[in-house]
């Protein structure tokens, strides 16, 4: 992880009457890297564009040192010949194939070795074996995806790209697939280009994030800084707040609390029955925190954490003020209100009391 | 019951419709895709040019395609050159003429199937490495497969039934272009109504089992799941 060269540099450019997505882009090579926007932000027009699904995108890419357009020498590799896997939203499994004859269309053109073998992995990876001969409308909503999911990898692509791949399931389908994406996140070494409007799943599945608005990319770096940066807005209005990552420490039975270890500090969260040591996520939204200039004497809130105000900036309303506050050498954003921030004079190096009322454990 | 002349005018309907629709299918396959997919400002004109034959009286069709074909006309002129003769009454004139007399039955099924073909399944075969020509064979084909049973069994007795454009093109020559529908026309000419009966339960019969065919076919793939 870490130090190498952007591996997709993207500079895509395609016009409609009222809409123009103009994206330039140096993503990792690794990991997942989320796309996330409102909707007509531009998000499907670019992954789109990346896999060479539209024509009249002009430009330029190139993934893994290789250019696969253009548009000043001309280059446009068409689609069926750039090493990607695509999930579509709503899957567009076959409907002439059984679920095995799906797996196998893109398996045998890609030339795998030995697919057959492959196929069987991969289905019993995604859980599809009792499915294999069933026919797409046969299937729910979940299987669909999950059976789309495999179709992609079974290409064996250099760039996977999903297009929401959750969205419009019910609760218990998000739940049945959620952990096959974790799994693909610590298997699959192609970088996965992963485009959704939710950011639950960003938070939960995303090493790094790329914020599109009207067509253009307005944030793009690793996750957890991408977050907290308050100078580069990602204008994500009331789910403001920051991810960190650490580990489960102590689990306490009594209370039914499990701590959570991050780089600078710990919090006591509810404990949500994974083991102890395990990695997880913590997702702190902006208006769970608030400042104190003294530690609170008797309060009901629990994880009270000490740090130093390092930004202030303003938020989407003019009454209102997001504050980075660094914990060791990781960060909070407070949502507090501006007057608080003149009452307390809250200024770059203020030590403050960060006290966090919820934070939600995302996978 | 059915003399030989007329079993001969049968058969001959058959051979007519058989080599028209299958013509018809592989024309009707391209023109059918174009007009599926196509945003040119010449859709709407092609695609009503495709139908004229759908409301033009067969007389008028024949009348033009005859004066086409003639010594004079381009088709004639073309046909000389080429050492083929002239095509009127001619069996390869009533194929012609039937080609282009069927070939709406045989493109608006087609069309319609291609359309509902969506972009999504091009789209996901393309990211599956399956070039257009491949995708076209093996994802748009078995997807619009109830397309081409349509086309074919419409292309077909839309062209069995056809009169009026035989009389105009290929008159009344046995075992040439005397088909069925000609036949009984003569049958009732000459007040012979018994054979007309015989021939004409004949292409009732064979009219009812195409059709139950087709929409036994429909019923069967809507009640699968």
């Amino acid at each position: 992880m870490g130090n190498t060269a952007p591996a997709i540099t993207a500079h895509l450019r395609r016009t409609w009457p009222g809409f123009a997505l103009d994206a330039a882009l140096d993503l990792p090579g690794h990991g997942i890297t989320a796309l996330f926007g409102a909707s007509g932000s531009g998000k499907t027009t670019l992954l789109r564009a990346i896999a060479g699904l539209d024509r009249r995108t002009t430009g330029r890419l190139a993934v893994g040192g290789e250019t696969w357009q253009d548009a000043d020498r001309g280059v446009f590799v068409p689609a069926w010949r750039r090493p990607v896997g695509f999930v579509f939203q709503d899957a567009d499994l076959f409907g002439h194939l059984d679920v095995r004859g799906n797996l196998a269309f893109g398996a045998r053109r890609a030339g795998i070795a030995d697919p057959d073998r492959r196929i069987d992995e991969v289905a019993a990876r995604l859980g599809l074996e009792a499915l294999l001969e069933r026919r797409p409308g046969t299937l729910s909503g979940g299987e669909r995806r999950r059976a789309a999911i495999a179709r992609a990898l079974l290409v064996e692509p250099r760039l996977l790209l999903m297009d929401e791949p959750l969205t419009g399931l019910d609760d218990r389908s998000r739940h049945e697939i959620m952990p096959w994406l974790e799994q693909l996140h610590h298997e699959t070494r192609a970088p996965i280009l992963y485009v959704s409007h939710a950011l639950d799943e960003v938070a939960r599945l995303a090493d790094h994030l790329v914020v599109l608005e009207a067509g253009t990319v307005t944030a793009s770096g690793p996750l957890v800084e991408t977050l907290a940066a308050l100078d580069r807005p990602p204008g994500l209005g009331e789910e403001a707040g920051v991810v960190l990552e650490a580990v489960l420490g102590e689990r306490d039975a009594t209370w039914h609390l499990a701590r959570f270890d991050f780089a600078g500090g710990r919090l006591w969260l509810p404990d949500t029955g994974r083991p102890s040591g395990a990695a997880v996520r913590a997702r702190i939204l902006a208006r769970d925190v608030s400042l104190a200039l003294s530690p609170p004497a008797a309060s009901s809130i629990l994880n009270v954490l000490p740090g130093v105000v390092e930004d202030v900036a303003p938020d989407t309303h003019p009454a209102l003020a997001l504050v980075r506050v660094r914990v060791g050498p990781s960060c909070l954003v407070a949502r507090v209100s501006r007057r608080s921030t003149a009452q307390l004079d809250l200024v770059a190096g203020r030590e403050v009391w960060a006290q966090v009322k919820a934070a939600a454990l995302v996978g | 019951m059915l003399s030989h002349a007329d079993t001969q005018a049968l058969l001959l309907t058959l051979r007519l419709a058989a080599v028209t629709t299958a013509i018809l299918l592989v024309l009707a396959t391209p023109a059918a895709w174009w007009l599926a997919r196509t945003r040119s400002r010449w859709q709407a004109p092609v695609s009503a040019l495709v139908a004229l034959p759908l409301v033009l009286p067969p007389t008028v069709l024949g009348f033009y395609l005859l004066v086409a074909m003639g010594p004079h006309g381009p088709v004639g002129a073309l046909t000389t050159r080429l050492g083929l003769g002239l095509l009127p009454f001619t069996f390869g004139g009533l194929v012609v003429a039937s080609v282009v007399y069927s070939l709406p039955f045989v493109v608006q099924p087609l069309q319609n199937a291609f359309a509902a073909v969506g972009q999504g399944q091009l789209d996901a075969a393309a990211t599956l490495r399956a070039a257009p020509l491949d995708t076209f064979l093996n994802v748009v084909l078995p997807l619009a497969r109830p397309g081409y049973l349509t086309a074919g069994v419409l292309g077909f007795a839309h062209t069995v039934g056809e009169f009026g454009v035989v009389l105009m093109i290929g008159g009344n020559i046995p075992g040439a272009t005397r088909v069925a529908s000609v036949q009984i026309y003569d049958h009732v000419e000459a007040l012979e109504y018994a054979q007309a009966h015989g021939l004409a339960a004949c292409l009732v019969v064979f009219s009812f089992v195409i059709l139950l065919l087709l929409y036994g076919s429909r019923h069967v793939r809507a009640v699968r799941p």
